[in-house]
């Protein structure tokens, strides 16, 4: 039986369809989840789609985070679930501390929206596993907030524990303290990146697919535990 | 009803584009020599005296949704009304 992957829907979530499609695509079954239920329908794993979940209003992720699927989703998260979240996704998951650091407004102050290189720096997890290490691909990035902080010591626990999942190539385009991209915990189940690869699955509708690996690494992660 | 403020500003050390776009916006203008940090200010009608426990318990709810302590400081203050004062 194919494992099943969440996608959570917030109001004002923008990306939710696309990362039910990308589940598919890899061989998953895509399931719809609602923010105001705490019941995950028996998925394997979670994804935290891109958007403006909330309206942003407070600070972007800030309320969703205390939604009641925010709750559900924490506590299986730390008892070992994959969890994925994407753009806003990935700001609920610093904002809900499963993630450590912060996302603020883009140093260029504008909204960024590119076809972003980037290099897969960790395949040590269970978003990643279908990548090689150090291997250079481009996914669309598009976001206002995306500038990833945090204090020193945490920027090298983070890289000494390689814990840096992608890295951004070429200009940084948002101010990302040493261009990170994305980070994961320190087990490797919870992965959040601001770049999209859920729109980059299907050569009809983006440029390439170099989005793929993130859902098939899950779907085989998934597969091997079963 | 008693009013608590609190205030919210990013840290120091991290960037503020948008204190960075109104300073920039304030030269502009001629308002030269000031520099810009964009905070939050909430206001909170709190039902009630305003204890010392009821403070501890605005206080907590600062840190847990109003500011991400993270990138965020927060202060927490009674305001006095006017004709209270004196």
């Amino acid at each position: 039986m194919a494992p099943k992957v969440g996608v959570v829907t917030f109001p004002g979530s923008l990306d939710d369809h696309d990362a039910l499609r990308a589940v598919r695509i890899a061989g998953a079954e895509p399931v719809p989840l609602w923010h105001a239920s705490d019941d995950l329908r028996g998925v394997d794993a979670v994804i935290l789609p891109g958007g403006f979940s909330y309206g942003d209003y407070l600070r972007c992720g800030a309320i969703s985070r205390f939604s009641p699927v925010m709750g559900s989703v924490i506590t299986a998260a730390n008892a070992g679930m994959p969890v994925l979240g994407v753009c806003n996704g990935f700001q609920i998951l610093c904002e809900a501390h499963l993630l450590p650091g912060a996302l603020i407004r883009n140093h260029v102050r504008t909204f960024v929206c590119v076809d972003q290189r980037l290099r897969v720096e960790s395949t040590g997890t269970a978003w990643t596993s279908d990548y090689s290490a150090g291997q250079e691909i481009t996914i669309v990035l598009k976001n206002g907030e995306g500038g990833y902080v945090a204090d020193e010591d945490t920027l090298d626990r983070l890289e000494g524990e390689g814990r840096v999942v992608v890295r951004y190539l070429g200009d940084n385009p948002n101010g990302s303290f040493r261009d990170i991209a994305g980070i994961a915990n320190e087990r490797g189940n919870v992965v959040g990146l601001m770049p999209h690869p859920e729109h980059n699955v299907d050569p009809l509708t983006g440029p390439g697919t170099d989005g793929v690996p993130f859902f098939s690494s899950v779907a085989n992660f998934l597969s091997a535990r079963v | 009803m008693a009013r608590v403020v609190v205030d919210v500003m990013p840290k120091p050390e991290i960037l503020d584009p948008q204190g960075k776009a109104v300073t920039g916006a304030l030269g502009r203008l001629g308002f030269t020599g000031l520099s810009v940090r964009q905070g939050k200010r909430f206001e909170l009608e709190v039902e009630g005296e305003v204890t010392e426990d009821r403070l501890a318990d605005i206080r907590r709810a600062a840190e847990t949704l109003l500011a991400n302590t993270v990138i965020e400081t927060f202060d927490v203050r009674v305001e006095q009304p006017a004709e209270a004062g004196a």
